[in-house]
């Protein structure tokens, strides 16, 4: 089993300084990570799931107050590496990402081909013609024609620069990628294109996934767990199967239910009330204030428990 | 750009809902082109955002007009709120051409039809407190004394739940949440108690949790005022909770109309079929299984396809009738339409 694990996060906490006061936007988050799995982050904005992925990542702005815990890639934890070894050993060469609205994160004034052939070179010291070889091959993975890497951003829709930034985290081959909203400004048409482009890439190149998403009903195309964060905490971790068919913690149950279905007449519902401030959270349970079925106990935090292999930080669990 | 201003008085039959009573919205044969010009001058063609669209709407009635980007359903809603001028073919509310009226008539018309943005945050002037957007629109109607004013935006933020008033009124949009701002927009919409509503994805951008609670807020009110709602959106899955007729939109044309049950139920163009195939509900076995989803994207709108516009996508085409004759409105079942050649 434990063989068998690419990723293990623990204890990862990540603080902003803020003129308001030290924002909590990653607190404490535990999880694993299998070889040639998906694991979906859902939660809904602000709760800290972009904030720990560049975490993960190390891509943190200037106002980081605290970035602690352990981010451990087979076996060896890379917190404690120098910015440099962690650029030329780990980002891009073994964890890569697609950031939101990546697509209309690319250079206008280089090729696209170019840009896809670019860190194969920067990370991995390929010399350019192996590189755009390399990107070739990457394009035609991912569903652009060819000739499309003599082309500039402009000259591609949202779908196919949504593409081009995918086939920039594959082209180095990495372990991981971390697709961070990958399909949210897309149209629905392509937006089913690019997720069975992810799911025939899964399968063939072996690689593992965390998908960052607020569209729970698109995050189960790739999910093969779901882990639930709420106020910058994990709340719930379960294989998809059980998540989707039984969500444990309260609020992943009114998560659930607030998703609008096409194939079920079910009145969606909604949450009531908004999350905690980050700056100050409540010192109990984060989502006690929302909860249906909270008791006294919430006013304390809960641990987090493990149900027949699914985890989840609720006291109804004790 | 503007929209080529050519007009033309010609009505012709459309498929719409005929109705006992007068419709409130009547649009025939909608034409709403761009003209592309070349370094400023010389003529270059044509964007055919709106290209023949017709439909009646109803006192009270709720339609949803679902298309993806790039389908024209923003250039058709703009067209309905006054902002493009139609190229050709006619809108007319209430027995009224919208292509003729101007000045005091235009500004009337803008009290009757409220409009919803997309983007709440974007929507709100940020340097106004939510006292001064809610009289904005008072204050441009003319309603000079500011008691009645006050009084008309109290009722306004009651309607969308937005108490205790006193709290909310002074602050400004950065202080509210996404739901709150969006509340406010649609009291902005609803200040001057339109008969019409034109809501563009007025959920897309807020959060999961929310975006029901803001649906069921706008049927509460087309409820109580027998507003008249368009409910412009790209996710289907929203449509059921919300409007009673569906209208699909594919560059430019109207490809499928019908009623919301029927049209989820058995949805018959190829198109419909596509979007729906598309749409996942939340379910692990999605994981396991590839959606049958066409390839390729929707075509531009300067020279689109002839014939039927879907024909290079579609999985059933009927060669030399779909790639060169354009399919017109079949009924497949009692005001169930559909503009396929499948169902000649």
């Amino acid at each position: 089993m434990p063989d068998n694990i690419l990723l293990r996060v623990e204890k990862l906490l990540l603080h902003f300084r803020t003129g308001k006061g030290i924002v909590q936007a990653v607190d404490g988050v535990d999880f694993t990570l299998n070889y040639n799995e998906a694991v979906v982050i859902i939660g809904e904005s602000g709760c800290g799931k972009t904030s720990m992925a560049r975490a993960i990542l190390r891509l943190l702005p200037r106002n980081v107050h605290a970035h602690t815990g352990k981010v451990i890639l087979t076996g060896t934890d890379v917190m404690p590496m120098t910015e440099e070894e962690f650029r030329q050993k780990i980002r891009w060469a073994r964890i890569a990402m697609v950031p939101q609205a990546a697509m209309n994160a690319l250079n206008p004034v280089l090729r696209v081909g170019d840009q896809v052939a670019e860190p194969m070179m920067f990370h991995q010291g390929a010399s350019k013609a192996t590189a755009l070889q390399r990107a070739r091959q990457m394009f035609q993975l991912v569903g652009v024609p060819e000739d499309f890497i003599t082309r500039y951003a402009f000259e591609l829709s949202g779908g196919m620069r949504q593409r081009v930034a995918l086939a920039m985290a594959l082209v180095t081959t990495p372990d991981l990628i971390i697709l961070d909203e990958p399909t949210s400004a897309l149209d629905v048409l392509t937006q089913a294109n690019i997720m069975n482009q992810l799911k025939r890439i899964k399968q063939s190149m072996g690689m593992s996934f965390i998908l960052i998403t607020h569209d729970i009903a698109t995050s189960s195309e790739l999910a093969d767990r779901v882990a639930v964060m709420y106020a910058g905490q994990i709340v719930e971790v379960g294989d998809a199967l059980r998540f989707f068919r039984e969500p444990l913690h309260p609020y992943s149950y009114k998560l659930m239910a607030s998703v609008p279905r096409l194939r079920e007449t079910k009145n969606p519902e909604f949450i009531t009330g908004q999350p905690p401030s980050l700056i100050n959270p409540p010192t109990g349970c984060r989502f006690a204030a929302r909860c249906h079925r909270r008791f006294e106990r919430c006013a304390e935090e809960p641990p987090t428990f493990e149900i027949a292999g699914r985890l989840v930080k609720c006291w109804l669990y004790a | 750009m503007t929209a080529v201003n050519e007009i033309s008085t010609k009505t012709t039959g459309g498929n719409g809902k005929d109705g006992q009573q007068e419709p409130l919205l009547s649009i025939r044969d909608l034409r709403v082109w761009f003209e592309l010009r070349r370094f400023g001058f010389g003529h270059a063609g044509y964007v055919r955002a709106v290209d023949g669209v017709s439909f009646d709407l109803a006192y009270g009635e709720t339609i949803a007009i679902v298309g993806e980007s790039g389908c024209g359903k923003s250039s058709l809603m703009k067209t309905i709120l006054g902002i493009n001028r139609p190229t050709k073919g006619e809108v007319v509310f209430e027995n009224r051409r919208l292509n003729d009226l101007g000045g005091r008539a235009m500004q009337w018309y803008r009290t009757q039809v409220g409009y919803v943005q997309q983007d709440p945050y974007g929507a709100l002037p940020p340097f106004m407190n939510v006292r001064r957007i809610l009289q904005e629109p008072l204050i441009i109607a003319g309603v000079k004394n500011e008691k009645e004013r006050l009084r008309r935006v109290y009722k306004v933020l009651e309607e969308v739940k937005m108490t205790p008033v006193e709290e909310f009124l002074p602050k400004f949009p950065h202080m509210l949440s996404g739901g709150q701002q969006q509340r406010v927009v649609i009291a902005r919409a609803m200040i001057m108690e339109p008969k019409l509503l034109v809501a563009d994805e007025p959920v897309s951008m807020l959060d999961a949790s929310v975006r029901v609670e803001i649906l069921r807020l706008l049927r509460g009110l087309q409820a109580s005022h027998n507003l008249a709602v368009i409910y412009i959106t790209h996710d289907l899955s929203t449509v059921r909770y919300f409007s009673e007729r569906i209208m699909v939109m594919y560059a430019g044309q109207l490809v499928e109309k019908g009623k919301v049950n029927d049209l989820l139920g058995s949805p018959q163009h190829p198109y419909t079929r596509a979007l729906i195939e598309a749409t996942s509900d939340p379910d692990a076995a999605n994981a396991t299984t590839f959606r049958d989803v066409p390839p390729g994207e929707p075509p531009s709108l300067v020279n689109p396809p002839t014939g039927c516009r879907f024909h290079p996508r579609c999985p059933h085409i009927i060669k030399d009738l779909c790639d060169r004759e354009v399919p017109p409105d079949f009924e497949v079942a009692p005001q169930h339409f559909t503009a396929c050649w499948l169902y000649r």
